[in-house]
C-alpha cells in the first residue's frame, strides 16, 4: 500500500522533478475536484431526501429530476453582489471562509479512499484529522466576530462552544478504536478489523463508542438537531447572517464537506473503512463480498453514515442550548471514560468477538 | 516525514481557492453599494450600538473545562498505542489519572459551572 505522497516522496528522491510536480499538481487537482463534488452531489442528495421525508418532490426542474440544481445555484452564488457591511472587520471577514475551508480540505488530505486511493497515510493519520478539524471552529468563530452583528456573534459562541465539548467525547470515542487497533495510521486500523468491524468486534465497548461517535459527530458539523448555531429561527442564520454570495458558498461547502469527513472516519474507524463485509468462515460468501471494489465498500458506509445523518435531521427536533450542555457534560462524557477504560480492559485480557 | 509532503500545497490551494473565487466574483458580480444594504442587518431595525460588547462568561468557563480534558486525551493517545505493551500496570496509572480529573469534572458540577445560564 503506497500513498501519493509516498510516490511523491520517492520521484523527489531519485530527482525525477517532472514526475514529481506531476504528481504534487495531481493530487491537488483530485482534491479540489473530490472536494466541490462531494459538496455539490450532497446538497442535491440532502435536498431531495428532505423532500421525500415530507412527500414533496424538491428540485425537479434543472435537468432531469433536478439534478443540475446545484450547479445552478453555484453559478448563482458566484454572480451575485458580494456585500461587506461596513462596520466589519473586512480582513477577519475574508480570512473566516479560508480557515474553514482550509480545516476541511486538509482533513480531506489523510482519508483512506481504498488500499491504492490515499493522498497521504499518516502514522498519527487520526490525530492529525481531529487536530486539523479544528481549524474549522476558527474560521467560525472568526466569522461571527468580525461581522460586529448580534446574531453572529452569539452563533459564533454558542457553536465554538458547542464543537469544543463534543470534541471531548468525539475523541474519547476514537481512542476506544485506537486502543483496539493498537495504532492511529488509517490504514493499521482498517487492516486490524479484517476479522470483524470494531463496532460488533468489541464486545458491548464498540457500540457504545459508535453511538457516542454518532451522537457527537452530529454535532460537531453543526446538523440537526444540534444546529443552534445557525437555528433559523432563533439566530437569523447564526455566524454566517452577514455572508452573501460566494463567501457563503464557501461556509455552505465546507459544512458539506465536513459531513463527508466525520462520516468517513466514522466509517473507518467503526464499519471497517474499505474492508469487505465478511462472516467467520463462510468461505464462499467471502469470496462474493471480495468481488465488491474495496472503493466501493467504503462508498457506501460512507454513504449509510451520510444518510444516517440526513434521517436525524427530519425525526429529532432541536435542542435547547442548556440541555446540549448537560448531554455533552453530564452524559456522554461519563459515559465515554467507563468506556474507553472498559475498552482497555477488554484489550488487556485480550477478549474479542471473532478472535483467533 | 514524507507523508507531510502534501500539507503545505494543500494550504495554499485553499488560500487560491477561496481569493480566486472571491476575485472572478468581484470580476464577475455587481456591485452597486448604499448606506442601507451595508448596515448590520438587525431583522430590518435601525442598528443599536456595536456586537463587539462583553459577553457571558459561561462560555469562558467551558472553555477553561474543555481545555484540561483536551490535554488529558492529548496524553491519552500515546497510551491507546502502546496499551498491550505496558499492560495492567499501565492501565491502572490511566485509571488513577483520569479519577484526579474527574474530581476536577465532579468539584465543577457541584458548583454549577456545567449549568447554562
Amino acid at each position: 500500500m503506497i500513498s501519493l505522497s509516498q510516490n511523491v516522496f520517492s520521484n523527489y528522491q531519485s530527482g525525477q522533478m517532472g514526475q514529481t510536480l506531476g504528481l504534487l499538481g495531481l493530487g491537488l487537482v483530485s482534491i479540489i475536484t473530490f472536494m466541490s463534488l462531494t459538496a455539490m452531489v450532497l446538497v442535491y442528495v440532502e435536498r431531495k431526501l428532505a423532500a421525500h421525508f415530507q412527500c414533496r418532490l424538491g428540485p425537479m426542474r434543472v435537468g432531469w429530476h433536478g439534478t443540475l440544481q446545484t450547479i445552478a445555484d453555484a453559478l448563482k452564488l458566484l454572480l451575485k453582489e458580494d456585500i461587506v457591511p461596513k462596520n466589519a472587520d473586512r480582513f477577519l471577514h475574508a480570512l473566516a471562509p479560508l480557515l474553514t475551508v482550509m480545516g476541511a480540505l486538509l482533513a480531506l488530505m489523510a482519508l483512506p479512499f481504498s488500499p491504492y486511493l490515499t493522498v497521504a497515510d499518516m502514522n498519527i493519520g487520526v490525530l492529525y484529522v481531529s487536530a486539523v478539524s479544528g481549524i474549522g471552529v476558527l474560521g467560525i468563530l472568526v466569522g461571527g466576530w468580525s461581522s460586529n452583528n448580534k446574531w453572529s456573534l452569539l452563533g459564533a459562541m454558542r457553536a465554538g462552544a458547542q464543537i469544543i465539548s463534543y470534541e471531548l467525547s468525539m475523541t474519547l470515542a476514537i481512542l476506544v478504536v485506537v486502543v483496539f487497533a493498537g495504532s492511529m495510521k488509517f490504514s493499521d486500523i482498517v487492516l486490524s478489523q479484517s476479522q470483524g468491524w470494531w463496532v460488533w468486534r468489541a464486545p458491548l465497548v464498540g457500540i457504545v463508542g459508535f453511538i457516542i461517535f454518532l451522537i457527537s459527530s452530529t454535532a460537531e458539523v453543526n446538523r440537526t438537531p444540534f444546529d443552534l448555531a445557525e437555528g433559523e429561527s432563533e439566530l437569523t442564520a447564526g455566524f454566517h447572517t452577514e455572508y452573501s454570495g460566494l463567501r457563503f458558498s464557501f461556509f455552505f461547502l465546507a459544512e458539506y464537506v465536513n459531513l463527508f469527513i466525520v462520516s468517513a472516519i466514522g466509517a473507518t474507524l467503526f464499519l471497517g473503512g474499505w474492508m469487505p463485509f465478511h462472516i467467520g468462515n463462510w468461505e464462499s460468501f467471502n469470496q462474493v463480498m471480495d468481488l465488491i471494489p474495496a472503493g466501493l465498500w467504503f462508498g457506501l458506509k460512507v454513504a449509510f453514515m451520510i444518510f444516517m445523518s440526513m434521517w436525524f435531521r427530519w425525526t429529532f427536533p432541536r435542542l435547547r442550548v442548556d440541555q446540549l450542555m448537560k448531554l455533552e457534560w453530564k452524559i456522554l462524557l461519563p459515559i465515554g471514560f467507563v468506556n474507553l477504560i472498559l475498552a482497555a480492559a477488554l484489550t488487556i485480557s485480550n477478549f474479542y468477538f471473532f478472535a483467533n | 516525514m514524507m507523508e507531510y509532503i502534501f500539507v503545505l500545497p494543500v494550504m495554499l490551494l485553499a488560500v487560491l481557492m477561496v481569493f480566486g473565487g472571491l476575485l472572478a466574483s468581484r470580476l464577475l458580480a455587481p456591485r452597486r453599494p448604499n448606506p442601507t444594504k451595508l448596515d448590520t442587518y438587525e431583522c430590518g431595525e435601525k442598528t443599536i450600538g456595536p456586537a463587539w460588547i462583553q459577553f457571558n462568561v459561561g462560555y469562558y468557563l467551558f472553555g477553561l473545562i474543555f481545555l484540561i480534558f483536551d490535554v488529558e486525551a492529548a496524553f491519552l493517545f500515546p497510551w491507546a498505542v502502546v496499551v498491550r505493551d505496558v499492560g495492567i500496570a499501565g492501565l491502572i496509572e490511566v485509571i488513577v489519572f483520569i479519577l484526579i480529573l474527574v474530581v476536577g469534572l465532579a468539584y465543577a458540577w457541584k458548583k454549577g459551572a456545567l449549568e447554562w445560564v
